[in-house]
């Protein structure tokens, strides 16, 4: 039992040290790719704290329910959207021994886990009634559902090449040639990933020049800022996913001390490359970006789910 | 252990993490509704009719591609496990084959048939 409860307390203290050390991050990187300076005031060193006065002023703005809104789907939503991130996140490998919760089939668990979330924009959405989230949250289901697609198939490409579900075993079967074998694989589902998690270049739900903030036009306070935090804490899942699937999580020198860290350093890696996507790319419309899913994406990944299946056939005896 | 027991704990530990944000920004933050606060925004002026908009019916579309092919991937996982056994291999691979073959076909049709485009 007490157990339990430090495994849990642990997957919530990264659950809430992550995603702001990932937001920190993206102020700065993109500052200084953008040639200015991000915020320097908060906390004296580079502005450290200035997600932490964030969350602070959050914390003390009014908690604003239209009145045409349907109240309770409108304020439980924001919880729908960030826990199933949290969830996700006690599944995934930091190294072997290094898991909170190391369940069986933990590629479909973590791919069922971050799909819950996606009710909480639909919630969201619809429960605002307001034209603007409910575009948004139209835009977000078809998004979601289109790129859930090619990601699905790419992390099965991954389950087969290592002949196991299970997240540890897929880190364990991994090989340096995968780089190359699994590279279409990997390429997809950064891409669906980004997708996933709406982030420019595919932030049409939440497109604030068209439609305000879509499914989020309404919230205020402490509930906008739990699907801002939703959005960062996806981040830290899909990089370390990325890197437990694709990089081979823990595979480095010394990874019998050192492997949590070479874990964490592949997805901050890939952490500050979707950073870099954002200040890099303008937004898609909406009707090409459903096509690169549908004619480009998922053609890729079925691809690759043929190369790696064709190759695991003939190359086992 | 059972793994689950902890994803039960985490799962709790999320619910707790909301209710204790909503109970401290419940003695934090102020009340004060008044009538315009609680109207529905539209860029500063009134709203016109209900939140219900016209949107287009193209987005179920991709609901419906979506069912097809979500049914096939939920087929690969386990097909994962016994890719390698001498017996299954070869055969699983080509009855793969045509399953997501069949599906694929799907796919070019809807697409032929200017499905995925917008106008």
């Amino acid at each position: 039992m007490l157990e339990v409860v430090l495994r849990s307390l642990g997957v919530l203290a990264a659950f809430l040290v992550l995603p702001l050390v990932v937001g920190q991050t993206e102020h700065k990187v993109m500052a200084h790719m953008q040639g200015r300076l991000g915020p320097m005031y908060a906390g004296g060193f580079h502005g450290w704290a200035q997600l932490v006065a964030d969350g602070v002023k959050f914390v003390q703005k009014e908690d604003i329910t239209p009145r045409a809104a349907d109240r309770w789907v409108f304020k439980l939503a924001p919880a729908v959207a960030l826990v199933p991130y949290l969830v996700a996140l006690a599944v995934i490998p930091l190294s072997a021994t290094v898991v909170a919760a190391d369940v069986g089939a933990g590629v479909l668990f973590v791919l069922a886990a971050s799909a819950v979330g996606i009710l909480g924009l639909l919630m969201a959405g619809w429960s605002s009634a307001n034209k603007y989230a409910l575009l948004g949250g139209m835009r977000a289901a078809a998004q979601l559902l289109s790129y859930e697609l090619p990601l699905v198939l790419s992390v099965a490409s991954v389950a087969l090449a290592a002949g196991t579900v299970s997240l540890t075993g897929i880190a364990d079967a991994w090989h340096p040639l995968w780089l190359v074998w699994q590279l279409p694989g990997a390429l997809v589902f950064l891409i669906a990933a980004v997708a996933e998690l709406q982030r420019p270049p595919f932030d049409m739900p939440v497109a604030d020049s068209e439609i305000v903030m879509g499914p989020f036009t309404e919230y205020t306070g402490l509930r906008f800022a739990f699907f801002l935090l939703s959005e960062y804490a996806g981040i830290v899942v899909m990089s370390l996913l990325f890197a437990v699937l694709f990089l081979g999580g823990w595979r480095g020198p010394f990874s019998g001390v050192l492997g949590p860290v070479w874990t964490l350093l592949k997805g901050a890696l890939i952490s500050v490359l979707i950073i870099w996507l954002r200040v890099s790319w303008p937004r898609l419309r909406e009707d090409q970006l459903q096509r690169l899913a549908w004619l480009v994406l998922v053609p890729l990944a079925l691809a690759q789910l043929a190369l790696t299946a064709g190759w695991v056939v003939l190359s086992s005896p | 252990m059972s793994p689950y027991l902890t994803v039960g704990g985490v799962v709790l530990a999320g619910v707790l993490l909301f209710v204790a944000a909503m109970g401290v920004r419940r003695v934090l933050a102020p009340r004060a509704p008044t009538a315009a606060k609680l109207t529905t925004y539209e860029c500063g002026v009134d709203p016109v009719g209900e939140g219900w908009a016209q949107t287009n019916v193209r987005y179920f579309l991709y609901a419906f591609l979506y069912v097809v092919f979500a049914v096939d991937a939920v087929y690969l996982f386990p097909w994962a496990t016994v890719i390698r056994s001498p017996d299954l291999g070869p055969a699983s691979l080509a009855e793969m084959g045509i399953f997501i073959g069949v599906l694929l076909v799907g796919l070019a049709h809807a697409a032929r048939r200017g499905l995925l485009r917008w106008v």
